[in-house]
C-alpha cells in the first residue's frame, strides 16, 4: 500500500517577514449541482453539520467545512482519512439528486502563510483587496495568486490557507516565498 | 486597467482576475447561411471610441461568462450583466445615456 504524500513533502520556510509552509494533507471533496436547490443543501447539511453558506463565505462544523466556489460547485473539506467515507455519505445522501462528488484531496497542494505581515505577502500576490475590514476569517476568495488560479482563506487572524493545483504547488510555494522574503515589509497595511 | 464587478459571485476586481471574451451579442450563422452572413459573423467587428460590449469571463473566480458595457477611451466600465441576456439591457442603455449622450453601438442607442 503506497503512502499518500503531499506535494512539497511539507516544504517550510521562516527566514522572511511571514511563514509560509505546505499545509498538512486534508480531505477535499468538489461538489458540483445546484447548491441552491434542497436536496442538495440537505444532503450537504445532513452529511457535514454544516449549513450550504454564501457567496464567497465558508461555513464550518466539527471536522467538516464547505466552501462556496460558484453557483454550482461547492468544496468540502474534512480530515483526510474520512475523505472516503464522506464522499460515499454525500452521493448516497444526494440520491437522485443531479450532483457529481468527486474526491480531489490529491489533486490540490495547500499552504498556510502565518504572521503578523501576512495579509501584506498575500496582498502583494492577488488582486484582493485584502484590508482589514475587508477580508476576514469566515470569507472564501477563489483569485489569482500571481500567474495560477487559488483559493484563498484565513482560518484566523494572521494566518492565510490557500489552495492551487497539486501541479503548481512549487511555483506557488516559491512565489508565496519571495513575496515573503527578509525586509519586504510594505506597510500598506499599518 | 478595468474594475469589473461579476454579476454571478458579486467578486469586484481588477481585470487580472478576468479574461475577456470579445464582443458581446453576437448573432451566430452557421451551416446553411449565406457566405455574406458567416463572413460578417466570423471577422467583422465593432472598433468603437468610446460605449463599447464585451463578453467576459471571471476565469480565477467563479468560472462563469457574463457580459460588461465599457468605454474604450476612458475604461470606465458602466455594468456588468448576466450571460443569458440577448441584448444590451434598457436601464443599464438609459444609464449610458447619461453619461454619453448621443451614443450608439450597432442598433443599439
Ligand atoms: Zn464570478
Amino acid at each position: 500500500m503506497s503512502e499518500p504524500i503531499t506535494a512539497l513533502g511539507g516544504a517550510v520556510s521562516q527566514n522572511g517577514i511571514a511563514k509560509v509552509a505546505e499545509a498538512a494533507r486534508e480531505g477535499m471533496i468538489t461538489l458540483r449541482g445546484d447548491v441552491t436547490s434542497a436536496a442538495v443543501k440537505k444532503a450537504l447539511k445532513s452529511v457535514t453539520g454544516a449549513a450550504m453558506p454564501g457567496a464567497g463565505q465558508m461555513a464550518t462544523s466539527g471536522s467538516y467545512t464547505l466552501c462556496w466556489m460558484s453557483p454550482d460547485e461547492v468544496l468540502v473539506l474534512c480530515p483526510a482519512d474520512t475523505v472516503g467515507d464522506t464522499l460515499t455519505a454525500l452521493q448516497n445522501a444526494a440520491g437522485t439528486a443531479h450532483v457529481l462528488v468527486v474526491n480531489v484531496t490529491d489533486a490540490r497542494a495547500s499552504f498556510t502563510v502565518a504572521g503578523p505581515l501576512a495579509r501584506e505577502v498575500m496582498a502583494k500576490l492577488c488582486p484582493v483587496d485584502l484590508a482589514p475590514g475587508a477580508f476576514e476569517p469566515g470569507m472564501f476568495r477563489r483569485t489569482r495568486l500571481a500567474q495560477v488560479a487559488a483559493a484563498v482563506w484565513m482560518p484566523e487572524a494572521e494566518r492565510f490557507r490557500i489552495v492551487c493545483f497539486r501541479s503548481q504547488a512549487r511555483y506557488v510555494f516559491d512565489v508565496l516565498c519571495v513575496a515573503a522574503q527578509e525586509g519586504s515589509a510594505v506597510g500598506a497595511f499599518n | 486597467m478595468l474594475i469589473l464587478t461579476c454579476p454571478v459571485c458579486g467578486v469586484t476586481a481588477e481585470e487580472t482576475e478576468f479574461h475577456a471574451g470579445g464582443e458581446a451579442h453576437l448573432k451566430r450563422f452557421g451551416p446553411g447561411s449565406s457566405e455574406q452572413d458567416f463572413e460578417e459573423y466570423l471577422f467583422m467587428r465593432e472598433n468603437p471610441r468610446g460605449v463599447h460590449f464585451e463578453r467576459w469571463r471571471h476565469v480565477y473566480g467563479c468560472g462563469k461568462w457574463f457580459h460588461a458595457a465599457r468605454c474604450t477611451t476612458t475604461l470606465e466600465v458602466f455594468g456588468t450583466y448576466p450571460a443569458q441576456t440577448l441584448e444590451p439591457p434598457a436601464d443599464l442603455c438609459k444609464s449610458i445615456s447619461k453619461k454619453r449622450p448621443g451614443w450608439s453601438w450597432r442598433e443599439f442607442s
